[in-house]
């Protein structure tokens, strides 16, 4: 770390400057106790242009970078096929990482770089920004403190604009580069479901759906089993136009209550059988984005982007390895989209009596090549009954 | 400028309280002559100037105030730009420079080529962004805008960036392609302004949240008062009532007290709520009942 001002200045590289790259810059660059050392990125047109205008020091070469400079962090966005190689890299060097979401493609790489860096000793992130989002951290304090007794159901869900037609021609529209609305828009509701019931033990009925996409999946539905008979559904889609921009959401079914939020507000409806957390009483209960949300000391497009890169910023000048969002809890979420990718391939798991999966129409259902090490789906029998998962 | 400014965010199912809320006014808006009626109301009580987005559906609006310029002789627009989810979607979509694209306006346009093709080539900002503004200025054409602002998660991420030019290219163009004064939105305020400042942009019209409970007021409540008090600009004050959080006597009252604020700028949906607002904000201010301009 370098001092300015007699405050040791903790000296950040930003890799990747496509939209949450860019947003990352800005607020790690305001960040009073960050030196941005360089960024880097494979466009020579917005690395000159940034140069031009901010003086900031560039590379496009990441390797180079990470010779070169005198680093105590990287913070990498950029395509997520790209994350595990970089973060590896940096990881080697003993520098300390926070990645874009997802966090990796392979559920092995995911498991070896969170080793690799407990060994290392070095703070890890990943931008599950939700995690920061003062509703859902509220959720996470009511569901741990049995405010709705003992849960049975949680439904993650996240809709948005993004895939609105037939067209796109960047990374994300490849699925082995890690596009699509699972990795890009469900991982953050796993994300939360990880949070809130930790691990789960499988998944079933998955569906990755296209709307419009020819290769990308654009909805994503799926069951997902807990330990304890605890049971999730996810509910994705990217091409719904009715919502003006993503939205994230929570709803939590226990035996003595309900909750439900987003990124505005929690709803908190207990029964009579419930004991009330304070500042709760029986029936509804509604907390608002203002009272639930911390301030930041910069603020760009929501508290929680700004939050995550503070408390990323904190916990390497506090030394404290552990965390919200270290690497082995996303890793949790890239076991979960495995199982998920696998499970899809199976399609219906009951069939109809005479039905004949090879008379499924196929068209909705999406082929993917499995990244590595997923288990590989055994071959379906048709016809039979089957029943996966639960407790 | 006006003292009391009327926005738009109820328009377009922007509610920072609730995405329920917000669902139900975009809802009870898709009907153009429901924000008309509402627009009217407001206009009818003097408050005459409009803070909008450059949303498409605002080209409505555009259409009709010039369709009835009789009605509408003092209606004055503040046009916001740009209308940030169209770039970031976009972007998700088609990448950076895909996006970039998409929004410069068609070719055939020698001097969108001209400006555009050369400001690219010389990794010059300032041809692209002045393209950018006058394709989001395009539905306003023959209409009064007085101020154009920038939109505060561009003008935040720019002074995040340390992309402090931009501002100084941004105010120049709007001076001199529109006769219009620059105007800025931020959640940064007291970071922002001596940022303006350094690029030679004087008193500049800065539109922040102020309210009384520092909701989203980074940097705190302290360093806005402070920056109030003893810095030479026009503060514009938006989310005076924190997203509901703070009753409507209370925050008026509060923010009316505050020094060196020009105006104050709030939405509602109801002509009740707006009558309800101006009376407020013309007592605590001791104001002329035509909310005339100071």
């Amino acid at each position: 770390m370098s001092s300015r001002s007699g405050v040791s200045m903790i000296k950040i590289a930003v890799v990747g400057l496509g939209k949450m790259g860019l947003s990352h810059l800005a607020m790690v660059k305001a960040h009073p106790e960050v030196e941005l050392a360089a960024v880097c990125d494979s466009s020579g047109y917005v690395l000159g242009v940034l140069r031009k205008y901010t003086g900031v020091a560039t590379y496009s070469d990441y390797e180079a970078m990470l010779r070169e400079l005198e680093l105590d962090a990287v913070l990498i966005a950029t395509p997520s096929r790209t994350h595990a190689g970089m973060v590896r890299s940096a990881l080697e060097r003993g520098l300390h990482v926070f990645c874009e979401k997802p966090f990796t493609l392979s559920a092995a790489d995911a498991d070896e770089l969170s080793s690799l860096a407990r060994q290392r000793a070095v703070v890890t992130q990943v931008g599950y920004h939700n995690r920061f989002v003062g509703a859902f951290g509220e959720v996470k304090r009511l569901l741990d403190a049995g405010a709705i007794g003992t849960v049975t159901h949680v439904l993650g869900e996240a809709y948005g604009p993004v895939v609105l037609k037939a067209k796109g021609g960047t990374w994300r529209n490849r699925k082995e580069e890690g596009g699509g609305a699972l990795y890009d828009y469900a991982a953050h509701p796993l994300n939360l479901l990880n949070w809130y019931l930790g691990e789960p033990i499988g998944v079933g009925g998955t569906v990755l759906g296209s709307v419009f996409s020819r290769e990308i999946d654009d909805e994503v539905h799926s069951t997902l089993y807990f330990p304890g008979g605890k049971t999730s559904r996810i509910s994705v889609n990217w091409s719904d136009e009715s919502y003006r921009k993503m939205t994230t959401r929570i709803t939590a079914w226990g035996t003595a209550g309900r909750i439900f939020a987003d990124r505005q507000e929690i709803q908190v409806y207990l029964r009579d059988t419930a004991i009330a957390p304070d500042g709760y009483e029986h029936g509804w209960n509604v907390r608002y984005t203002t009272e639930l949300t911390e301030p930041v000391g910069f603020y760009l497009r929501g508290e929680e982007y700004s939050a995550q890169i503070e408390h990323f910023v904190a916990r390497i000048r506090d030394r404290t390895i552990d965390g919200i969002n270290a690497f082995e809890s996303a890793a949790e979420t890239d076991r979960v989209i495995a199982m998920m990718i696998a499970d899809a391939q199976r399609g219906a798991s009951t069939l109809a009596q005479g039905g004949d999966i090879a008379a499924e129409p196929a068209k909705r259902r999406r082929r993917f090549r499995l990244p590595r090490l997923v288990p590989q789906p055994a071959p379906q029998s048709v016809g039979q009954f089957e029943t996966r998962g639960g407790a | 400028m006006d003292r009391l400014l009327f926005g738009d965010n109820q328009f377009f199912g922007v509610n920072h309280m609730s995405e329920e809320k917000a669902r139900a006014q975009m809802m009870r808006f898709q009907s153009l002559d429901a924000v008309i009626e509402v627009l009217d109301a407001a206009y009818d009580v003097g408050v005459q100037t409009f803070m909008c987005t450059t949303h498409e559906r605002i080209a409505l609006i555009c259409d009709h105030v010039r369709a009835h310029p009789e009605r509408y002789s003092d209606f004055a627009f503040y046009p916001c730009m740009p209308y940030a989810h169209k770039y970031a979607n976009a972007v998700t979509e088609d990448g950076m420079l895909g996006a970039l694209k998409r929004f410069l306006p068609d070719e055939g346009l020698m001097d969108a080529a001209i400006r555009g093709g050369s400001s690219m080539a010389r990794k010059d900002i300032e041809g692209v962004t002045t393209l950018l503004i006058d394709a989001e200025m395009k539905m306003f054409e023959g209409l009064r805008t007085p101020v154009i602002f920038l939109q505060n998660v561009v003008v935040d991420l720019l002074l995040g960036l340390g992309f402090k030019d931009a501002f100084r290219i941004f105010a120049e163009h709007v001076q001199r392609r529109y006769d219009a004064e620059p105007g800025f939105i931020t959640m940064n305020m007291p970071a922002l302004l001596p940022v303006l400042e350094e690029q030679g942009i004087e008193n500049p019209i800065v539109c922040s949240n102020i309210n009384k409970i520092g909701f989203r007021m980074c940097g705190g409540l302290e360093a806005y008062e402070k920056a109030l008090r003893e810095r030479r600009f026009r503060a514009i004050a938006m989310s005076v009532f924190a997203s509901g959080a703070v009753p409507a006597e209370e925050a008026i009252e509060w923010v009316c007290t505050q020094p060196n604020i020009a105006a104050i700028v709030f939405g509602a949906s109801s002509p009740r709520n707006i009558g309800h607002t101006r009376d407020l904000v013309a007592r605590h201010w001791e104001l002329q009942p035509d909310l005339a301009g100071v």
